[in-house]
């Protein structure tokens, strides 16, 4: 059952990917409702889905990276609704649903067996620590889309180029605003999940922090992350620069979450 | 009955001549009344705006219908008939109706696309309506060739972007900013450009208009009538920190922002966004600030390679409208086809009943002893076999076929229904 439930919403999730692309082409009011639905009905069946591996396990379904990935996309689409309810950005979708659509692929192609959790994991905290890691990353990955919409349409108006995408993406502004209030979401959340990891290893190994490769990349994201509203709150680095920023510190995101998973060694490794 | 367009347009004729064939005001009224009492016209409508003259008809002869409005421009208007020759235009059938319809979706006009020329349909046909100078042909086409223009309108993006450099720096704002309502705009110098640049930001709804100029009293008139407040010249680059979005054009023959001063703006600014418009000639901006970082610097000749982009856009789009409007024409031919064949089937009818009328009298007149149900039977009888008689022809008529000329033709003569007039019904 819960496996149809992946399967569906993937395809759902593909579809809407494929109406995304076509929208960056040709795209009408049409295409992107279509998109919509697609990306609502694919959310409805990938919550069940999470639902019943919750109800299979008995705890929340984060404890591999099939269930990780899928969570991780799981949160990003839950976001992606806030962002088209909030500020409706035109083609938002184009450039978050491949993300999403190849997250999902990825935890598609990883075991899915669900397994006894081992006992270091069998704690309240797993739940609180990877909920709070997630939303953050989930938030960071939008401030990666929307940075890339951002310097996209920079180019067009700084080049005097007005053609191609230029009329489809948002405004400056509002992809700015979007962006730094997805950092600001974002980095709470990292800051959480981290103390709550803290406390966590406290308690599962008796110390608070070990120099994990996964917590000192967290923790290099953390700094990126700070020095990105610190700059941005000081010497005004907002627009192009904050845009770059959001992207380089989205690449140690997904490094912390795949590349210490898929190269190092260490306590997190599923 | 003819569908006709008699007219000229910016096209056909020069200024000089669309000014003397205008009608305006009483011109209108007298016009559209001598030329709906010509003997040839049926029906009319008179469209006249600045950039075209056109009337619209409908007739029996399409040459002696142009002939005859010919000959009235020369009255009415005073002018020499060979001036016409090779102004105006003449359309007819679906020629006509293709015209009218490329008319009101602004595919016809000097700036492909400008919305004022279905108003300005639309009031011509009020007016004509208003005269009762219109009927069955004219009303249908008219409301006909509004829907095609919205339609036109919502499927294609032909009327999206901006065609003139005022817009077109609105455009760009809006890009840049979110919300115009809470940006302050700033104007330096004046001029006509200039000041129609800054007409069309504050329509927009900037939030502050700060002016300055360099005769202050100057500056003064124009704060009034933007309602915005005037500042000295001089204290410009200080106000520059609070300005979102800045038209300049100064008759300045150098540059009277360097890109240090921009960078000291910018600081003040704590980098926020801002939008440089400089459309004076020479440039009166630096070019070198459009490097800086969230500073966009367009001068006149960025402007308007956006305008001539557009310009493609828009031309790209009109051939996507002339598809519409030939499925439209299609559409409306049907329509007019099936307007022929209805006085055919009306002759028809009233013919057989005439017959049924003629024939029931006779027979009653020699049975005066049959009751009343008696009669009552004989009357359904003759009503069924006239109906049934006259069935397969009537739907051979309603039929949508290529042949239907011909066989309203055929009809006509097999049932001697001819004599009468279709345009007099």
């Amino acid at each position: 059952m819960e496996v149809i439930l992946f399967e569906l919403a993937l395809t759902f999730y593909f579809a809407a990917t494929i109406v995304c692309v076509l929208e960056l082409f040709k795209g009408t009011s049409t295409t992107s409702r279509i998109m919509f639905s697609l990306v609502v009905i694919g959310f409805a069946l990938h919550t069940a889905n999470i639902i019943a591996r919750y109800v299979l396990s008995g705890h929340i379904p984060i404890a591999n990276l099939h269930e990780a990935s899928s969570f991780f996309a799981w949160c990003i689409v839950l976001l992606f609704f806030y962002l088209e309810y909030r500020y409706k950005p035109g083609l938002l979708g184009s450039f978050i649903m491949p993300v999403v659509f190849v997250l999902m692929l990825s935890s598609s192609m990883l075991p899915r067996k669900i397994e006894p959790l081992s006992p270091v994991l069998q704690s309240c905290w797993l739940g609180i620590h990877t909920v709070l890691a997630f939303i953050g990353d989930a938030a960071f990955a939008m401030a990666f889309g929307i940075g890339i919409m951002y310097l996209i349409q920079e180019h067009y108006v700084k080049s005097k180029h007005i053609r191609g995408l230029f009329r489809k993406l948002p405004s400056l502004q509002m992809l700015d605003d979007i962006n730094y209030r997805l950092i600001t979401i974002g980095f709470p959340f990292l800051t959480l999940a981290i103390i709550t990891g803290a406390l966590w290893a406290e308690s599962a190994w008796g110390s608070y922090w070990r120099w994990d490769p996964k917590e000192v990349w967290s923790l290099i994201t953390w700094f990126i992350y700070a020095s990105v509203l610190h700059v941005r709150l000081t010497a005004g680095w907002r627009g192009k620069r904050a845009a770059i920023l959001s992207v380089i510190g989205f690449c140690a995101v997904l490094f912390t979450f795949f590349g210490v998973n898929l190269l190092g060694k260490g306590l997190h490794l599923f | 009955m003819k569908t006709v367009v008699i007219g000229l347009n910016h096209k056909t004729a020069d200024v000089e001549l669309r000014e003397k064939l205008a009608f305006n005001g009483q011109k209108l009224e007298d016009g559209i009344r001598q030329i709906r009492e010509l003997p040839e016209i049926r029906e009319t409508v008179i469209v006249s705006t600045c950039n075209r003259v056109e009337i619209y008809l409908r007739v029996k002869d399409v040459k002696k219908a142009f002939e005859a409005v010919k000959d009235f421009f020369v009255r009415f208007f005073e002018i020499k008939r060979e001036a016409l020759d090779n102004a105006l235009y003449l359309y007819h059938d679906m020629e006509a109706v293709r015209h009218i319809f490329r008319v009101s979706s602004s595919l016809d006009s000097m700036v492909v696309g400008e919305p004022q020329i279905l108003g300005q349909l639309k009031d011509a046909f009020e007016f004509a309506l208003e005269r009762k100078t219109t009927g069955v042909l004219l009303n249908r086409l008219l409301k006909k060739s509004i829907s095609v223009a919205k339609r036109v309108r919502t499927e294609t993006k032909i009327a999206e972007n901006a065609v003139s450099i005022s817009f077109a720096a609105v455009e760009l704002a809006k890009k840049i900013f979110a919300d115009l309502s809470e940006k302050t705009f700033m104007l330096l110098g004046a001029g006509e450009m200039a000041e129609l640049a800054a007409k069309h930001m504050i329509n927009n709804g900037v939030k502050d208009i700060i002016i300055a100029n360099r005769t202050y009293e100057t500056g003064c008139n124009l704060a009034k009538e933007f309602k915005g407040r005037a500042i000295r010249f001089d204290d410009y680059i200080d106000e520059l920190a609070h300005a979102d979005i800045l038209i300049c054009s100064t008759g300045a023959q150098n540059y009277v922002l360097m890109k240090g001063q921009m960078q000291k703006v910018m600081k003040e600014r704590k980098n926020r966004p801002v939008f440089l418009i400089d459309i004076s000639v020479p440039r009166n901006i630096d070019p070198g600030i459009n490097d800086l970082d969230n500073v966009y610097l367009y001068d006149i000749d960025d402007l308007q390679g956006t305008v001539d982009t557009n310009i493609l856009e828009r031309q790209k789009e009109a051939r996507k409208a002339d598809d519409i409007i030939e499925k439209e024409v299609e559409t409306f031919k049907k329509w007019l086809s099936s307007l022929d064949t209805v006085p055919t089937v009306v002759a028809l009818r009233e013919k057989a009943e005439a017959i049924k009328k003629e024939e029931l009298e006779k027979l009653l007149n020699r049975l005066p002893e049959i009751g009343e149900k008696e009669k009552k039977a004989i009357e359904g009888m003759a009503g069924s076999i006239i109906n049934k008689l006259i069935h397969a022809p009537t739907v051979a008529l309603r039929e949508d076929s290529e042949d239907r000329d011909i066989m309203i033709a055929v009809i006509k003569r097999l049932y001697g229904l001819n004599g009468e007039d279709d345009d007099e019904k």
